[in-house]
């Protein structure tokens, strides 16, 4: 023990965010998958720019083809460049993922804030609303929804994000009930300050890592949605495409053309595959638990 | 026990209608109806028709109408099919369906607890890292991926199964694995974790205390323990096999039910896709109910709420 009023020396500090990034960086895995995300991702933002085919220019005398120095993916039945045309599908496909896991991570978190800091009775009420919801069958609701009014991509995200966001609710209420018996909260709520206020200033912010994990392990289940729908034919229209929209029209013709289904797959799984090692890596990283 | 398994049925009866009356005023509230084709046809065929199926009538009345008659086990008649009702098509189509579902479930159960089991034996090594690469890789081969390429690899090139159909018992290997190998991946990551975690237990000190080997504390006493992440993702599973069924039966040409419900869904087949609604809800919810039981018995400490 110092004796009081003697100053102690002054210790570097480590955030729990910059602890978060050294466990992340040493998880080479996780960050295979961090590099190859934000590759994929500006690939297929920056890359429809900077290829000399558009996604849509046909050409019917070329017809398909094989990889190229000119087609370097080759071409599809209607001779367009199948790069150009993953590159662009993947906008949309990241495009989806993104959005839909947004608008399930508002309704989610907000939901899942409200029921687990009030408590009692409206939680229990909150609670078995989402239970009853998870029991339903919902991947049919969204064929539905698809089937009938029409296939616009607006509809994709939202019906997606309104699957999505059930087990996110789940995760932050099992937090919040955990979070709000710690003093912190305590003397804010004994202060008087508003619970709205509570929720967003002081549980938000101790959330933050789990919704950074969950929301990185969403975004591969709804691109996988999106895909899984488009494979149907319910999803993107077009001229516009997907990933899964092109392994769709790849599996048609793969006896003749494989390389149009192998490709698109490529991308798609790798994908996956990354954000799925980026969004368990995050889980292990942002675990104080680990050294 | 008894009440336990008395309110989760109620409960379940609730759901049940609740998902009946979203989907039957889902169906109903949108442009396009049953008898729209190509061709025309004449106004006074259309009322008459309409009239036959009790489709003139106001919405309201057609919804208790098919309330009542569900209640006495009765899911209506098809539009597209005259003559046959949705109960005799779901009987037709559902073994099929139940046969792949059943096939890829049991792949996925058997792989996946048996690699779990023996990833979490001795963790980090090879028998660890090796089968869990490989449901990482699984997990991200969905159905409709991995299904065209198990047919381009061993249908077309290696031509050692047929693609199409569901006649010999050789035509079931491909669907059944394109179906059930996400599972076993998804299964494989699940015991693998649970078994870990479980090893500290007490119960498992107690029992290796005791003197027992430690194979016979780990597959017995700690097996039973491990399993509860896997008994209640059955639910959902069971719920992702029915929508995998779609993409597998349609992408090998099966005559089962999934394809049959992408079919009526396209066609505007109001009562067939409303009854095939039902039909896969209730099934989830019954699945739901036996993973609950299960639970409770794998592991009677747990509260039965």
């Amino acid at each position: 023990m110092k004796p009081f009023g003697e100053k102690a020396a002054p210790v570097a500090g480590r955030s729990l965010g910059a602890d978060a990034w050294r466990r992340l960086r040493a998880n080479r895995m996780a960050m295979g998958g961090l590099v190859f995300t934000v590759l994929v991702t500006l690939a297929c933002v920056v890359g429809p720019w900077l290829l000399p085919h558009a996604p849509e220019a046909q050409n019917l005398d070329l017809g398909a083809s094989g990889p190229s120095a000119a087609h370097w993916l080759g071409t599809d039945v209607l001779g367009r460049d199948l790069l150009a045309r993953i590159l662009s599908g993947g906008r949309i496909s990241l495009l989806v993922g993104v959005l839909a896991t947004t608008v399930a991570l508002v309704i989610g978190v907000s939901y899942g804030l409200v029921s687990g800091y009030a408590g009692g009775r409206t939680d229990r009420l909150m609670m078995r609303f989402v239970e009853i919801i998870y029991s339903m069958p919902f991947t049919v609701f969204v064929i539905i929804l698809m089937v009938y009014f029409g296939r616009n991509l607006g509809l994709i995200f939202v019906a997606i994000g309104a699957v999505e966001w059930l087990t996110m609710a789940r995760i932050v209420r099992g937090q919040v009930l955990g979070l709000k018996e710690m003093a912190f909260i305590q003397a804010s709520r004994s202060l008087g300050q508003h619970p709205l206020n509570i929720m967003t200033r002081h549980l938000l912010p101790n959330l933050m890592g789990v919704i950074i994990v969950y929301a990185t392990l969403t975004v591969p289940g709804v691109m996988l949605l999106e895909a899984f729908i488009s494979f149907l034919g319910l999803g993107v229209q077009p001229p516009q495409t997907s990933w899964g929209d092109l392994i769709r029209a790849g599996a048609e013709s793969m006896e003749e053309y494989p390389w149009l289904l192998i490709f698109p797959s490529l991308f798609f799984s790798a994908t996956l595959f990354s954000l799925n090692f980026l969004g368990d890596g995050l889980r292990d990283a942002l675990d104080p638990k680990n050294g | 026990m008894l009440t336990f398994v008395l309110r989760r049925f109620l409960e379940a009866l609730l759901v049940l209608f609740l998902i009946v009356t979203a989907t039957f005023f889902m169906v109903r509230l949108v442009p396009g109806g049953p008898f729209d084709r190509e061709k025309d046809i004449p106004e006074v065929t259309r009322q008459q028709l309409e009239a036959y199926y009790g489709l003139d009538k106001p919405l309201p009345v057609q919804y208790l109408n098919y309330l009542g008659r569900l209640v006495q086990g009765d899911l209506g008649t098809t539009f597209k099919y005259p003559g046959w009702t949705v109960n005799e098509i779901i009987a037709r189509k559902l073994p099929v369906s139940v046969e792949l579902g059943a096939l890829a479930m049991g792949i996925a159960l058997v792989l996946g607890i048996g690699a779990g089991v023996l990833a979490a034996w001795r963790p980090g090594s090879a028998t660890d890292t090796v089968p869990m690469s490989l449901a990482m890789l699984g997990i991200c081969l969905p159905t409709f991926v991995l299904g065209p390429l198990l047919i381009l690899v061993f249908g077309l090139k290696l031509n050692l199964v047929n693609v199409m159909g569901w006649n010999l018992p050789q035509d079931r290997i491909l669907p059944a694995l394109t179906l059930g190998l996400f599972y076993a991946a998804y299964i494989a990551r699940l015991t693998r974790s649970s078994m870990l975690e479980i090893r500290g237990e007490d119960y498992m000190r107690t029992a290796r205390a005791k003197g027992l080997p430690e194979a016979r504390v780990y597959l017995l006493h700690g097996l039973r323990n491990g399993l509860s992440p896997v008994v209640s993702y059955l639910g959902p599973a069971l719920a992702g096999l029915i929508t995998g069924s779609f993409v597998v039966e349609t992408i090998f040409n099966i005559p089962g039910l999934g394809r049959f419900f992408v079919q009526a869904a396209l066609d505007n087949d109001y009562t067939m896709v409303l009854g095939c609604v039902l039909f896969y809800a209730a099934l989830i919810i019954v699945f739901n109910l036996i993973s609950d039981i299960l639970l409770v018995w794998l592991n009677p400490r747990r509260k039965l709420a």
